[in-house]
């Protein structure tokens, strides 16, 4: 297969970018989306040229290290993918396909199709856990958990922390990440110790990070390769609401 | 597409060669009863006070299951701790791909698991090629581990009771492992992740990203620090400690294609190695039997679909050679299910190296399927019949839409096809009964170490030894250490540190000014192959003599025509890129000699000359049962051969039956 390619480039996260055209033909159409840019970048050493830099590195849709806005669309054409789960067979032989960065204040370009998403790890740092020291805990099965909570609770843990949902959002908000780890550690008996102050905290830095604010769109899970529901935000909404409007039983 | 050039050989084949070092007697393994090993051992070990822990600075290489769960406990412990990783994010590891699940001998089935049963099952999987002490305390804190992840909110499969489900895995017959769906080795990572942010938070631990490790320094034989490259910008930087950890994962992208992720690297324990430390069993390579089968030269990785599928699949080819009829077609007596055929008692859970060579046997006779005839059918309908969509979809859901996602057919319809891939390497740096190298100071964890596995890992055991490295050894054992250390001042301004940094430059400027014209990619390739065709399934003299002498060309062209674009000073991937390409060159040569001074097949290593008449691999107890660690002489010196003898006072090795 053959392709026109309109790829965003930027030096770094202080130069300006621009979209540069390259041609890729003989491209496998059972070639992943991040094979066909490997073709691109060979050919791109073997002329002398700085070759394309984008994140990748289990190429089997867990990671979350990849992530290109294709064709105006998160990780592409298809829903609850990521872009090292897309296939060149998806495409049609001929076509342009435009390639950019997830786009998003909280996320400063790198290089070219790189992005820095540390935000997201700075969200996690203010409660995205249960406070255990190594070594305290009871016997697992003394805490047992209805099978539909558990359930649950592992539909919103699957967050890859790819960022998709953030480069999908209009308003860049964050609101499906944050809401995943709030929901799934709000469901399980050992999550209720700090759930106050977690989605208190969690939501604070969210917005720190100049994250925007949810306008329930559902953008982010058309495009969440972790297929997290947008039912996490809500439950989110309940509990910031609750956290922040009803009286702290244990305040002095 | 780049083109595989082949190798040639030159006319007169060198043998691989190295020289007979000191037997290693010293390996801080306890004595006495088995069951009460470690817990003795703990009380014997040197305590920090905590007002000491403070002082003192550790650095963790690497986040995944075993980094982030030592960086994590250490910090709770009160240690300052370093940690580097060259992912954007510690969440990335690849520990994050594990799929099927945990051992542990909870024996929450009352089916007559026990501690020594885990041990035993492991030590026998390794087919005796691993420590008593040390399997023996893994299966002993496997209990721990699901306790405490269980505590950290990992919601694990559960039944409708609300208590913890199991299921089986290769080379057990208890249902031992535990699992949260197909995403277990991710429910994990992401609990040691949380727990790294929170002491993070809590300013306990600083996590560097975008940082590689391209030195370890040392100093009178004691691990004093790590030199590092910032790869955003490209800003080379010492930094000391009063130990240092390697928890950097395995080397089976030294084969190209394999089921790691594609930045995975053996340079920091190489580097390590080179700086002093033995590396243990190299040339031990778990090669997985369920994979997704090559497609062509463009792809860049293969990959694995779980172990817990041969729960429930059956593998089978057709009986007639060359029988291309859709398998639905084919009807069930023209089938030859040939795992359950050959081995009853374990059947499609045979272990992976049994289920490995099976496959490649039943494909070298002719009978493999697909378009390249190197595949075999890991076929569900039977299951799907018995229990139901519903319950198949619980079990494997996930990895029913990736199979069918990469290959374009649904596993619904028609049989999976499968065929072997490399996997994992029990094989990584040598370390004592505390995890700590042959260098004071230097730790090796998880996968880097060659640790708890002998020669063939059982399934959902590297998850189990990752956490168990990580939570419940190390922060005990490195204490011990880092009692003598508290009068030590920590300075970066040493000979040492300036000499391994202006080397790390030397090689960097090195690649950058090779103005060849071919791609890393390419010589990585090239390197694949000839381990794959012979140090992969199968190995034997003649051609590990031939890879031998290929890679050593392979090795020399690299730094003559190898075409590194850009500059130190930046992000530039292809220079990360080279530089790990440049260590896998170097460590390919020592996998290839270990498999040569082997003279015998055991677990995954099969040598040829050496197999029964059925095929099975042939040990030779008397002259290998021993661990080969290997010292570093230089680039044009052979090897020193360390051995540390395996005894065995509680087990008797036995020829491994699975049938």
């Amino acid at each position: 297969m053959r392709f026109t390619l309109r790829v965003w480039r930027q030096k770094d996260a202080k130069s300006p970018g621009q979209f540069e055209t390259y041609e890729v033909d003989g491209v496998p159409a059972d070639a992943s989306f991040l094979e066909m840019l490997d073709i691109l970048n060979e050919k791109l050493i073997k002329e002398g040229k700085e070759p394309v830099a984008f994140d990748h590195d289990c190429r089997e849709g867990i990671c979350g290290s990849c992530g290109l806005f294709i064709n105006g669309r998160a990780h592409g054409p298809l829903p609850n993918i990521t872009t090292c789960r897309l296939y060149m067979r998806h495409f049609k032989d001929g076509d342009t396909i435009t390639i950019e960065p997830f786009r998003a204040r909280p996320f400063p370009v790198i290089k070219d199709l790189v992005v820095d998403r540390s935000a997201l790890d700075r969200i996690i740092q203010k409660g995205g856990y249960i406070s255990v020291n190594t070594g305290s805990a009871p016997d697992a099965n003394s805490i047992p958990i209805a099978k539909a909570a558990a359930d649950r609770a592992f539909d919103y843990a699957t967050c890859i922390g790819c960022g998709a949902c953030v480069a999908a959002c209009k308003n860049a908000s964050a609101m499906l990440f944050t809401s995943a780890k709030v929901a799934h550690l709000a469901l399980l008996p050992q999550g209720q110790p700090e759930r106050r102050e977690r989605v208190k905290r969690m939501v604070a830095q969210m917005d720190a990070e100049g994250f925007g604010h949810c306008s329930n769109t559902g953008a982010c899970a058309v495009e969440c390769p972790a297929k997290i529901p947008l039912s996490a935000i809500a439950r989110l909404q309940r509990d910031f609401i609750w956290a922040n409007l009803t009286p702290d039983p244990y305040a002095r | 597409m780049a083109e595989i050039a082949t190798p040639v050989a030159p006319s007169v084949v060198p043998a691989p060669s190295w020289r007979e070092g000191e037997l290693i007697l010293q390996n801080a393994c306890p004595t006495g009863d088995l069951e009460k090993r470690w817990t003795r051992h703990k009380d014997n070990l040197r305590l920090v006070a905590p007002h000491n822990k403070r002082k003192l600075e550790i650095i963790v290489v690497g986040a995944g299951l075993a980094g982030a769960s030592a960086a994590a406990t250490l910090g709770e412990l009160g240690y300052r701790v370093k940690v580097f990783v060259y992912h954007n994010s510690p969440r990335r590891a690849h520990s994050i791909a594990a799929q099927g699940g945990i051992n542990a001998a909870k024996n929450y089935r009352n089916d007559g698991d026990s501690i020594w049963r885990l041990f035993y099952d492991t030590i026998k999987g390794g087919d005796f090629r691993a420590r008593e002490s040390n399997v023996y305390r893994l299966a002993e804190v496997s209990v721990k581990i699901i306790d405490h992840c269980v505590a950290q909110g990992i919601p694990f499969a559960r039944e409708y009771g609300g208590y913890l489900d199991t299921r089986s895995f290769g080379g057990a017959q208890l249902m031992r492992t535990f699992y949260a769906r197909g995403q277990t080795g991710q429910q994990l990572l992401l609990g040691a992740y949380a727990a790294l942010q929170r002491q993070v938070e809590l300013g306990n631990v600083q996590v560097f990203y975008n940082h590689e490790l391209l030195d370890v320094v040392v100093e009178e034989g004691k691990a004093k620090g790590v030199i590092v490259r910032n790869l955003i910008t490209g800003q080379i930087s010492r930094v000391a400690a009063h130990a240092v950890v390697l928890a950097t994962g395995g080397y089976g992208n030294a084969y190209y294609l394999s089921t790691n992720a594609k930045m995975s690297n053996a340079t920091a324990i190489w580097r390590a190695h080179r700086r002093g430390a033995y590396f243990g069993n190299p040339s031990f390579v778990q090669i997985h039997p369920t994979c997704i089968p090559q497609s062509g030269d463009y792809q860049s990785k293969l990959t694995l679909m779980s172990e817990s599928l041969r729960n429930d699949g059956r593998v089978w080819v057709p009986r007639k050679k060359g029988d291309t009829r859709p398998p639905h077609e084919t009807p069930d007596s023209e089938r030859w299910y040939y795992l359950e055929e050959w081995y009853p008692a374990f059947g499609n859970l045979v272990p992976r190296d049994i289920a490995s060579r099976a496959a490649k046997r039943v494909c070298d006779m002719g009978y493999g399927v697909g378009p390249t005839g190197r595949a075999v059918y890991l076929d569900f309908s039977d299951a799907i019949r018995r229990f139901g969509r519903e319950v198949i979809y619980q079990r494997y859901g996930n990895l029913f839409e990736m199979y069918e996602e990469i290959t374009g057919e649904s596993p619904w319809e028609t049989p999976m096809r499968i065929y072997p891939a490399v996997h994992y390497t029990m094989g990584g740096l040598w370390v004592d009964y505390n995890l700590m190298t042959n260098i004071e100071g230097l730790y090796a964890i998880g996968e880097a170490n060659f640790s708890d596995h002998g020669a063939n890992r059982l399934g959902a055991s590297a998850l189990m030894q990752g956490l168990a490295d990580g939570y419940f050894i190390l922060p005990y054992t490195i204490g011990h250490y880092l009692a003598t250390q508290l009068t030590q001042k920590l300075s970066t301004d040493t000979a040492a540190f300036a000499d391994a940094e202006k080397e790390t430059r030397q090689r960097i400027g090195n690649l950058l000014n090779t103005k060849g014209t071919r791609t890393v990619d390419e010589f990585h390739r090239e390197l694949g192959k000839i381990l794959w065709d012979q140090c992969g399934l199968a190995r034997n003299a003649e051609g590990l003599r031939t890879a031998m002498s290929q890679i050593r060309e392979l090795r020399e062209r690299y730094w003559k025509e190898v075409k590194v674009v850009g500059t130190n000073e930046g992000f530039n991937q292809t220079l990360e890129k080279a530089l790990r390409v440049a260590d896998f060159l170097e460590l390919g040569e020592l996998m290839i000699i270990d498999a040569y001074h082997r003279e015998e097949s055991c677990g995954c290593h099969l040598r040829e000359e050496y197999q029964t008449e059925e095929g099975e691999a042939l040990r030779n107890d008397k002259d290998y049962a021993y661990v080969a660690a290997w010292q570093w002489q230089g680039e044009k010196e052979p090897p020193v051969l360390h051995k540390e003898p395996l005894t065995f006072e509680f087990v008797k090795p036995t020829v491994r039956s699975y049938k």
